[in-house]
């Protein structure tokens, strides 16, 4: 019997459906994949070394770089670990903002993985109608911070500003219409037989495997296991609503395709829920020590200006210790791990990223499957490179 | 996992796409939808001929203001350069003469330069300027051939001054510092 040699195949790194750049190397036997290996770091920045040598406020922008798709969540998880640090109580209409611009970000990501998702598998309609979706959600962003996707709108202690006037009645009719385009894209996709077979029972991950992999977010809610932070150790105001957490019974890429579409949905009524006990008051707290002054106030009290000058130039030293605070992303368990010395930048700043667990995945999911699979698999798993290197 | 509560995929048939008439059914539906969308309105916007407008908090190309006088609102503080994540802003500050006067106060702005290839358009400058010198304008379309002149130094920084006695081009100086780049309750 003749012996067969494999082949190597490299996918990426400027493969289109790699989400970034990521290489994977691929060796074949014919069509099937023997073997996996991503090889990651061509994003590496050194954003956690770069947080080291910046004060608090000053790594914030930091953190929407890595995962450009889920800014919102990466401010947050960042700030919300400082606030823990400092023990900061932020104000309620900070945090029902919060709420709502976290999951704003969600459906804007959800949407983004379902457009890149289907044009990889030879859908280009949803490509175009989700992205016309998440360009109204870029304008809101834009609206309130003034920039489409690096927001930094959290901040410690609060938001980066009040929102604008119009922007509640902007998001009311973007949230009035939305489920009706949810409804188109799976009119176009759910039952389509194409779709169904090209996701259905491709790339399955049991429960037990995605637990072992550290999966979180969507894919381990895919494989049936029922973990949402948002659910598990509720931050923000999230105990206060009422929204269902879906889970897959396969942990195919079809479920995860579907639980997705079912979150974007839960998404919706959460920010529906959220604007219409949007209480009013400050979106900062009132701690001059850590959080800055009011740009009013620094021009009549002498005391204001020397807290804004004394923060701005050296920033503030929480006490030392360590604290981890993970808030659920678009991907995943989004979590920062913070340690403190005492001085006015922090020591370590380790980012749990909830993109680098999913490539790690991949070689598992995708060995022993066709070539074809292979798109289907790994844009399932849903990453962003800039995180996965940092 | 026994103590994680599981709920099924929300009341969802699964319908796998098995016989002519359901695969028929699925892609008409579909192709009706796209068809429907074909006499819709296009939201394309023909740039660059065509543009977005820009929102009153744009965080693009800096610009430093002046006061209605003329006279430059920077006083070379600093806070700007200290606050700034990427480090793109070099100033230096000088006294200023009866002879030679630039700002109000006593001190002003000698050298402001601004990196912009190394700006990250945060708008961190501009939150923590105390007197609302530098202002992250609207403008996002200056990308140029030569990378020397990413480097804005104050001259191209400044808000021009029309001519002698007209009030200067810093139209909205004011309405910005209020309009919410800082904290301030609006709505």
């Amino acid at each position: 019997m003749a012996q067969t040699d494999t082949m190597i195949l490299n996918m990426g790194p400027q493969h289109p459906s790699t989400h970034g750049v990521l290489r994977l190397e691929l060796e074949l036997d014919g069509e099937i994949v023997v073997k996996a290996t991503p090889h990651i770091g061509y994003l590496h920045t050194g954003f956690e070394k770069n947080m080291e040598y910046k004060t608090y406020h000053q790594c914030i922008p930091y953190t929407d770089r890595m995962d450009y798709l889920s800014t919102v969540s990466n401010n947050l998880a960042f700030t919300m670990a400082v606030e823990k640090l400092l023990g900061l109580e932020v104000p309620p209409r900070a945090q029902c903002i919060r709420v709502i611009w976290a999951e704003l970000n969600r459906i804007g990501s959800h949407l983004v993985w379902l457009a890149t998702q289907a044009l990889e598998l030879g859908a280009a309609t949803p490509f175009l109608y989700a992205f016309s979706e998440r360009e109204k959600i870029l304008d809101l962003f834009e609206m309130a911070s003034g920039v489409r996707m690096m927001t930094s709108y959290s901040r410690i202690g609060g938001l980066m500003a009040d929102l604008p006037a119009g922007w509640i009645e902007k998001l009311a009719e973007f949230i009035r219409e939305f489920p009706a385009r949810v409804d188109e894209y799976e009119t176009l996709l759910t039952k389509n037989p194409i779709w169904l077979k090209r996701t259905k029972g491709v790339g399955v991950l049991s429960g037990a495997d995605a637990l072992r992999y550290s999966l979180s977010g969507p894919n381990l809610r895919a494989s049936g296991v029922n973990w949402d932070i948002r659910k598990q150790s509720p931050y923000l105001l999230y105990d206060q609503f009422d929204f269902r957490v879906p889970v897959g019974e396969v942990g195919d890429t079809y479920d995860r395709y579907l639980v997705r579409m079912i979150e974007m949905r839960e998404s919706t009524r959460l920010i529906d829920q959220a604007v219409r006990v949007l209480p009013a008051g400050p979106v900062r707290s009132d701690n001059p020590k850590v959080v800055f002054p009011e740009k009013e106030r620094i021009k009549e009290s002498m005391e204001d200006l020397i807290h804004h000058f004394k923060l701005a130039t050296e920033g503030f030293s929480p006490p030392a210790g360590e604290v981890y605070f993970s808030v659920e992303g678009p991907r995943g368990e989004m979590g920062y791990y913070i340690v403190s010395n005492g001085s006015n930048m922090p020591w370590r700043v380790r980012v749990r990223p909830p993109s680098f667990l999913n490539v790690q995945a991949i070689p598992f999911l995708i060995s022993g499957k066709m070539v074809p699979d292979v798109i289907a698999i790994v844009g399932s798993v849903d990453f962003v490179l800039g995180e996965v290197d940092r | 996992m026994a103590d994680l509560l599981k709920c099924p995929l929300a009341e969802r048939e699964r319908v796998v796409g098995k016989g002519r008439a359901q695969v028929i059914i699925e892609l008409t539906k579909g192709f009706w939808l796209t068809l429907r969308r074909l006499f819709s309105a296009p939201i394309t916007i023909q740039y660059p001929e065509e543009k977005r407008p820009s929102v009153p908090r744009a965080r693009g190309l800096h610009r430093l203001e002046r006061h209605e006088n003329g006279l430059e609102r920077c006083i070379g503080c600093g806070l700007c350069a200290a606050v700034c994540p990427a480090q793109c802003i070099y100033l230096e500050a000088a006294e200023n003469t009866e002879e030679a006067r630039y700002s109000p106060g006593e001190r002003y702005c000698r050298i402001y330069e601004i990196n912009e290839f190394r700006c990250i358009f945060c708008g961190y400058c501009e939150e923590v300027c105390p007197v609302d010198a530098i202002i992250l304008g609207p403008q996002m379309e200056f990308s140029k051939g030569n990378p020397k002149d990413f480097i804005y130094n104050k001259e191209r920084l400044l808000v021009p001054l029309k001519s002698k006695g007209e009030l200067p081009a810093s139209k909205d100086a004011g309405s910005r510092s209020s309009s919410g780049l800082v904290a301030s309750p609006m709505s």
